[in-house]
């Protein structure tokens, strides 16, 4: 427990804290929160709550436009993160700050004093300091190993030894868990228990409630910019949590019948594709996805997911295997001629591949059929029915948005990905390719999103899911394919999965070692 | 045909090669500064430019010493106009940083300007200091370093060159061991891969970005004045002649190493020699413009063979902002 001692301060108060955003965004408003000595403290909100802006002013990397700052009771003033880690904060951030043609002893010596300045220390103290600090709190890794060689999990470690080869004292982790398997946040778990026990104070940033619940000694809630609440997390219980978290209570269990599964629509057959370095990202992959069933494809980020998603809309070239669409041979073909044979793509990353920011809605909503009718006539656009085919699609989708000529990089997460959504299904494909389809979504988005992909399923849509999101996987799957550096692991129903096998898939089990292990237990 | 037989004499070899190192070296250095300068994520597009400026600089100051100095000083004047073109090529740089660093400008954009600044002043200053006179200095004497230069032939062709020669190599060593060995080099080439982990790591983004600008400006200046004040000893308009664009090209052909510079700049300086050379025997059938375009050609034709992208600083001509 912590030691709540009246007469000494918090290691860090943060008092009133405002920050705006340009374009008018109040990122955090009046924000107060307090980290005591050795506490493990949650940071819990949506997606686009303020979470990550708030520790961003904290570390020095924001300025706060009001409010103060203390650290040991001592009022602070971080112009640069350079300040911050001065006073012994470190942050491991949501997207990993490591220079990946560095070696993981340069990423942690790199804004370090050196005793030999002007040059680097010597390469063997330093690889002697790293290795002492990884044997003490069982973060191993390879000084030398270059960081793009590693894993995400090892990634996840060098971060974390780099706030402590700093000698931070106390550690900012922002959605440290996001790109874990269960085992792996297991581990981190363990880890981050020692660090507190050590006398470190810690704040874990999460949108999940039950990692919070598990790991934090108190959670404050965060809402759109706002504090909502701060409790030790013995005085509340999740579903409390989740409602302070959306301002209402969500159901995130999808309500579906089962699966009704007709002919195969989409057919991958010994795929063998290669990422940008021409490293072998997809290793004899096939799979097959029926007429009317979701099949989930479940895995790390990084494991080959964003190559298989490119591989079958076309956008990257399949060495080997066979790409198939009902039944017909699509390998290797644009795109476009995909897109005629009836395949709908909502990619992961919606502002590269699917929309044009600087576009408006209703450029957007028909961006794949802009040279068709009525969309295009003799040559030139036909404005009305540009806007009325956006009217309608905005209406039917439950776009949120000010006007049908908004860009949209001005629309929420949410609303931009309604957008791909609406567009993609309102040319009616017989397969969809769905890739992280709730990544920077609100959970009212969500819920609506994962609706709809269920619908069309009932309507006698084949789906393929790809996300890295477990949870998204077991609510809408019907299969569950788990894919692990670029190998399919094994296949389950998802009716009959259990976290435990997908997380020991997802760490590069196969499918079938695990059931023997346990005797069959599995299946 | 009877003259074509001189070309493969070991005389002509030898003084190919000889000259051939020479004339590497301008480029040479500017290449080796814009590595420097993209290391950190900045595109500096504008060698010619600042190469140009260097070159006009470093010749009006070793001219004005040489009027001013008496004899036995005369032997600082080219160092004095090697000193000024650098930092004339600073001051470009400068300009570079202001509009790519701090105000975030277009980098493209902003180093084209440079080439388009650095071409117009030195036409119009030098102009205006010299009108149509052929103004000449002394360059730099040739060293011979004392038993290598009696070496049969690798003598003459490594170890009969003025001071700067040597010195260039030095710099390569330099620059290779500041951008691998130094806390300096390691922010550089972090600013350029990852400007955003270096900035949680503590470091002065924009600070370490206008030392990587105006460390490669100095080179490129200095570059240009090796060119009139250390091997010329005359400057004319548009003297570099392209030259700040190879160095450019080069910087990719060498996929950023210090090393590989140097021999993209050698081949580049053989391919003028030779030039030079088969210019010199007067041969009808060949048109001399054909000749003069050899170098830029061949130079090309090698750079063709691809650089995979993939090895490009990974910020580079990316403007880095927090907000
Ligand atoms: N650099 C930025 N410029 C403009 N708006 C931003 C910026 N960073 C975050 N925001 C906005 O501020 C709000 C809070 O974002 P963030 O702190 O990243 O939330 P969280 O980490 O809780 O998901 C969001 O609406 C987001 O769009
Ligand atoms: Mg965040």
């Amino acid at each position: 427990m912590i030691p709540t001692n009246a007469s000494t301060p918090p290691v860090v108060e943060l008092r009133n804290i405002v920050k705006h955003f340009h374009g008018g965004v109040l990122a955090n408003d009046q924000i107060t929160i307090q980290l005591q000595r050795g506490e493990i403290l949650g940071l819990l909100g949506e997606n686009g709550a303020g979470k990550t802006t708030l520790m961003n002013i904290l570390y020095g990397l924001l300025q706060p436009d009001a409010g103060e700052i203390f650290v040991r009771g001592q009022r602070s003033h971080f112009r640069s993160t350079h300040d911050a880690i001065a006073h012994g904060l470190g942050m491991v951030h949501q997207h990993f700050m490591l220079v990946p043609t560095f070696t993981v002893a340069e990423n942690l010596v790199l804004g370090q004093p050196s005793p030999r300045k002007p040059f680097l220390e010597n390469r063997k103290t330093v690889a002697r300091r790293i290795s002492q600090l990884s044997e003490q709190y069982g973060l191993q890794v390879d000084p030398n190993a270059e960081v793009w060689q590693l894993s995400v999990g090892q990634e996840q470690r060098v971060e974390i030894l780099k706030t402590l080869y700093r000698g931070a004292e106390i550690l900012i982790l922002d959605e440290p868990t996001a790109v874990l398997t269960p085992q792996e946040v297991d581990e981190l778990i363990t880890i981050l228990r020692k660090l507190a026990q050590d006398g470190r104070s810690l704040i874990f940033i999460s949108h999940k409630l039950h990692e919070v619940m598990q790991i934090c000694d108190r959670v404050a809630v965060l809402r759109d910019g706002r504090l909502v609440h701060t409790t030790p997390v013995q005085a509340t219980n999740p579903a409390e949590l989740s409602r302070m978290m959306v301002g209402r209570d969500v159901v995130l269990r999808v309500n579906k019948g089962p699966a009704k599964p007709g002919a195969v629509r989409l057919r991958l057959q010994n795929l063998q594709v290669r990422d940008d370095r021409q490293l072998l990202a997809l290793r004899d992959v096939s799979l097959a996805v029926h007429a009317g069933e979701i099949v989930g494809i479940a895995g790390v980020e990084g494991n080959g997911q964003r190559e298989l998603e490119e591989a079958i809309v076309g956008l990257r070239p399949v060495e080997q295997g066979q790409v198939q669409l009902n039944q017909q041979d699509v390998t290797n073909r644009p795109p476009r001629v995909l897109f005629n044979a009836g395949l709908g793509h909502v990619p992961s990353d919606r502002y590269k591949t699917a929309l044009l920011r600087e576009f408006s809605i209703a450029e957007n909503l028909v961006l794949s059929r802009i040279d068709q009718p009525p969309f295009t006539q003799h040559g030139l656009l036909n404005q009305p029915a540009i806007d009325q085919n956006a009217r309608t699609l905005i209406q039917q989708f439950d776009i949120r948005a000010p006007a049908i000529d908004t860009a949209v990089a001005k629309l929420s997460g949410g609303n931009a990905q309604k957008v791909v959504l609406a567009r993609e299904l309102s040319h009616q494909p017989q397969v969809l390719l769905v890739a992280q389809p709730t990544r920077g979504v609100d959970v009212g988005a969500i819920e609506y999103v994962h609706q709809a992909l269920v619908r069309q399923r009932d309507q006698g849509m084949a789906i393929l899911l790809i996300s890295t999101e477990l949870e998204e996987i077991l609510n809408l799957s019907d299969r569950i394919i788990v894919l692990y550096e670029g190998q399919v692991m094994g296949e389950c129903l998802a009716s009959e999965a259990d976290v435990q096998t997908l997380g020991l898939m997802m760490a590069g089990s196969k499918l079938a070692t695990i059931a023997n292990q346990q005797g069959g237990a599995t299946k | 045909m009877q003259d074509l037989n001189h070309l493969l004499t070991a005389a002509f070899v030898i003084s190919l090669l000889t000259s051939g190192i020479r004339l590497a070296i301008p480029i040479f250095l500017a290449a080796l500064g814009e590595i420097i300068t993209e290391r950190g994520g900045v595109l500096n597009l504008g060698l010619e430019g600042i190469m140009l400026v260097g070159a006009l600089a470093g010749f009006m100051v070793a001219y004005d010493a040489e009027q001013l100095f008496a004899p036995s000083w005369l032997w600082l004047t080219p160092w004095l106009g090697l000193l000024a073109g650098a930092i004339a090529g600073m001051g470009m740089g400068l300009i570079m940083a202001v509009l790519a660093v701090s105000l975030q400008t277009d980098q493209v954009i902003a180093s084209i300007t440079l080439v388009i600044v650095g071409q117009g002043a030195t036409t119009y200053l030098f102009r205006q200091q010299f009108g149509s006179l052929t103004a000449r200095i002394h360059p730099l004497p040739a060293v011979p370093i004392p038993l290598l230069a009696k070496l049969p032939v690798l003598g003459e062709v490594f170890f009969q060159h003025d001071l700067m020669t040597y010195f260039s190599i030095v710099l390569l060593v330099a620059a290779w061991y500041f951008l691998y060995q130094t806390v300096g080099g390691l922010n550089i080439r972090a600013v350029g891969e990852h400007p955003a982990a270096a900035d949680t790591s503590g470091i002065n983004v924009t600070a370490v970005r206008y030392g990587a600008i105006l460390i490669g400006a100095a080179f490129a200046g200095l570059g240009g004045a090796v060119l009139t004040v250390a091997q010329l000893g005359i400057f004319s308009e548009g003297i570099t002649a392209g030259q700040g664009w190879i160095a450019i090209a080069l910087v990719i052909f060498a996929r950023w190493r210090p090393g590989l510079a140097f021999g993209g700049a050698l081949l580049f300086g053989l391919a003028t020699a030779l030039q030079f050379r088969i210019q010199a025997l007067n041969l009808q059938f060949i048109p001399y413009e054909l000749l003069l375009m050899l170098p830029y050609l061949l130079t090309l034709l090698v750079l063709l063979r691809g650089t995979r992208r993939a090895e490009a600083p990974a910020a580079l001509g990316r403007p880095y902002s927090k907000e």
